[in-house]
């Protein structure tokens, strides 16, 4: 029971520090808004998923045109306070897509980063280590530079691309069932750097898209739009959920493989799975959000240092605290005179933090 | 078949080139100790690693309870077997507790994530009968390693099975530990537990196991109680050196020396005198430089008696507590005079002057002293004086002198000495 209230009492702070950040961040900008207004215009745009409308549209396809399912989630509104129309205009339609995005994004990457820590039984893992930023990046820039090969749309390219190249690490990484970790990250660090070598010569021949393929590839929340939570926020809970289904599983791996086993856990299978799934949340991110670093390293690092190894504790805390920070880097991000890609904060905050950890030694802890 | 708790039957396991065992079949029943011994390399780990079910067999079938483990999956297997490992190093600062905790593994579903009532109860007595209860809350990583081993035995134990697998228990141990960890693992079999370990250390094999397995090469050499297994003619073949077994002096068990092979034959003749353990050193030292030795007389039960039987080295032998026969006594001063050197090893000072005698009719005796006067001398003036009469014309060296003293004392004879 213990644990049950440590998980709820952290659960609980970091949720209270991420509506206060959501608020704050929603308050900051161009045109600077209180905080009152700006809390009425939020809980206005809380909606909760009353029904789905699903239909057979006609959409169009590789040039030609054939019938699409298509699912449109409908919202009832519960808050309905009076507030300015431009500041409604403003929190709900700019601000807080795109806090809310960050959000599920930092959720996504600080999640998946506990998980690939502990899988690795390494601290310097993170979500992309085997291959899933290189692999969506080489999608996104493609499809930047080259429209016409590449008729998908940039966020599906740069998803298909982050699961090509997690699966080909995987299967280099396997032989007869067995997947050995060592090879996996030795395999993940030469796929992402001949997926880096791609990347530079697409840049290359990328002309006049150099500078948003540029601008894709430091990790951005720009444009970000209720669509793209829509997409990424159903995705990020259901991988969570299963994540954390394997929690304790993931920690009795983390006193070895074989020891695993030896207490009743189906190994290969397990790893497979926690693949799988951090593999499919980091490529939703990725996709909507480009590479944004450190998040999936730092957050899951500092939490273990507060909450401990345990996954059961370290899995919630990190997600909670990863949406936090992001929210928090983008706001620093977009609040200066000219917008920064997110992935520059996080990384400039990031990395002295990081060394700061280093030189305390509280690092080799892990 | 029949209901062994543990049963290989011609189990063969290949690791890459390399055939880690090949047709072993054994088995052990319930409630038994079974210490697996045998050089680096024999498979002792490999045999382990098919019991709980992280190898699998290339051919062959290991049985728990009489249902193939391959049969049982990773969670029935963890129901019947529990591993202490051999490493129980852990990077993670997890608590003693939640290590001991993960044993409860195979019992729970992956929807709760706390404990239930069944599993507290069964890490709080893991805890108390291993004695971590105090150490619950430290973190695994700022416990000693007897300790850390000691949180592993209690995981095995909250594990709730029939079965014990132990590899090397007792690996980077202080000594206390080695035996604190053998005791607990012998009270855990005495309440009913099934155990088998791969132990190094022979002696603590033979103490504290019912009955030895031992491997060489990935084959079974021999399997029985510690007193039949531990012998020069098993462990000879399987160690590739001569051993020495001897009852250990404080427990009784078995207990193995290593003796490296003579370096070289010397084809020369030298007699041992005087007995107990520098007699028995003394042999050792000459029968390893390859002199042809022959001792005694030696009462029966001497320290240098049983060495000089595992050596092969021929000895004269009288009955307990009485002094040599005649015929003996004859046999003796035969090979102090046809010896090419007689060594007489920490004798005792007093009225019985019969080994002092036999030195004396040896032309250059070497004394061995390790002890010092007064605890060796028990007589009066007469024999005292006798003493250190010969004492005066005898060469004295060490132990470790012995050889370079054997040499000097050849010599002399081949050049007589002018008295």
């Amino acid at each position: 029971m213990r644990l049950g209230l440590r998980i709820g009492g952290w659960t609980v702070g970091l949720m209270a520090a991420l509506l206060v950040v959501t608020v704050v961040s929603a308050a900051i900008g161009p045109v600077a808004l209180d905080l009152p207004t700006v809390a009425k215009a939020s809980l206005n745009a809380v909606g909760i998923p009353a029904g789905l409308d699903v239909a057979l549209r006609d959409g169009s396809f590789l040039g030609g045109s054939l019938p699409t399912p298509t699912v449109d989630v409908r919202y009832a509104y519960p808050f309905s306070f009076a507030v300015p129309g431009t500041a409604e205009t403003i929190v709900r339609d700019v601000r807080l897509p795109r806090i809310a995005l960050g959000a599920v994004v930092g959720f996504a990457l600080a999640s998946a980063g506990a998980v690939m820590q502990g899988f690795f039984r390494n601290p310097m893992a993170d979500p992309s280590i085997i291959g899933v930023s290189s692999g969506a990046a080489v999608g996104a820039v493609a499809t930047i530079a080259f429209p016409v090969v590449f008729p998908l749309g940039l966020q599906a390219a740069a998803f298909v691309g982050a699961l090509v190249a997690a699966f080909v690490v995987y299967a280099i990484a396997t032989e007869n069932g067995r997947t050995s970790v060592a090879t996996l990250l030795l395999a993940g660090v030469a796929v992402q750097t001949f997926l880096g070598a791609v990347i530079s010569y697409l840049l290359l021949h990328a002309g006049e898209s150099l500078d948003r393929a540029v601008f894709w590839l430091m990790g951005h929340l720009h444009n970000s739009s209720w669509a793209e939570v829509e997409v990424t926020l159903p995705v990020a809970v259901v991988t969570f959920v299963g994540l954390l289904a394997y929690a304790r599983d993931l920690n009795v791996l983390m006193l070895g493989e074989e020891d695993a086993r030896t207490v009743g856990i189906a190994v290969e299978r397990t790893k497979r799975i926690l693949l799988a799934l951090s593999s499919v949340v980091t490529a939703a991110a990725v996709a909507v959000a480009g590479v944004i670093g450190f998040v999936g390293l730092i957050v899951p690092h500092v939490m273990r240092l507060l909450v401990g190894p345990d996954h059961r504790i370290l899995l919630p805390t990190s997600a909670l605290a990863g949406a936090t920070f992001l929210v928090a880097t983008d706001t620093v991000a977009r609040s200066g005179p000219a917008e920064l890609p997110v992935g520059i904060v996080t990384a400039a905050l990031g990395a002295p933090f990081f060394l700061y950890l280093l030189r305390r030694r509280e690092v080799h802890e892990l | 078949m029949s209901q062994h708790t543990i049963g290989l039957d011609d189990v063969s396991v290949s690791l890459g080139e390399i055939d880690a065992l090949r047709g072993v079949s054994m088995s052990i029943d319930p409630g038994e100790f079974l210490g697996l011994v045998g050089p680096n390399g024999a498979g002792k780990t490999t045999l382990l690693r098919t019991v709980n079910g992280v190898v699998t067999p290339d051919r062959g079938t290991v049985r728990l309870d009489g249902t193939p483990v391959a049969d049982l999956g990773p969670r029935g297997v963890s129901r019947r077997v529990a591993t202490v490992p051999q490493d129980t190093s852990v990077s993670f600062a997890f608590s003693v507790e939640d290590v001991v905790r993960m044993g409860r593994t195979p019992y729970r579903t992956r929807t709760d994530l706390t404990a239930d009532e069944a599993d507290r109860e069964a890490v709080d007595r893991a805890l108390e009968r291993t004695a971590m209860a105090d150490l619950r809350d430290r973190a695994i990583t700022a416990v000693s390693g007897g300790e850390r081993k000691r949180a592993f035995v209690a995981r095995a134990l909250a594990q709730d099975t029939p079965a014990l697998v132990l590899d090397e228990p007792t690996a980077s141990l202080d000594i206390n530990h080695q035996v604190g960890v053998l005791e607990l693992v012998g009270d855990l079999v005495a309440s009913g537990k099934t155990a088998v370990a791969a132990i190094h250390d022979l002696d603590l094999a033979a103490r504290y196991c019912d009955r030895l397995a031992l491997l060489a090469d990935g084959e079974l050499q021999a399997v029985g109680d510690p007193e039949t297994v531990l012998s020069d003619e098993h462990l000879q073949p399987a160690f590739e050196t001569r051993t020495a077994v001897t009852p250990d002096a404080v427990t009784g068990t078995p207990s193995v020396t290593a003796i490296a092979d003579p370096r070289r034959d010397r084809d020369v003749h030298v007699h041992v005198l005087g007995s107990g353990t520098t007699a028995a050193r003394a042999i050792t030292k000459l029968w390893q430089a390859g002199f042809d030795v022959t001792a005694g007389p030696l009462p029966s039960g001497d320290a240098a008696l049983s060495v000089a039987g595992e050596l092969d080295v021929e000895a004269i032998t009288t009955p307990p507590l009485s002094g040599p026969d005649e015929a003996a006594l004859r046999e003796a001063r035969e090979h102090c005079r046809t010896a090419a050197a007689t060594v007489l090893a920490d004798p005792v000072i007093g009225p019985d002057a019969t080994v002092l005698e036999l030195a004396e009719s040896s032309d250059r005796p070497i004394l061995v002293e390790t002890r010092p006067l007064e605890d060796v001398d028990h007589a009066d003036e007469a024999p005292r004086a006798r003493y250190r009469e010969f004492e005066s014309r005898s060469i004295t060296a060490s132990i470790h002198g012995l050889v370079p003293a054997i040499a000097e004392a050849t010599t002399a004879q081949a050049v007589p000495a002018d008295d």
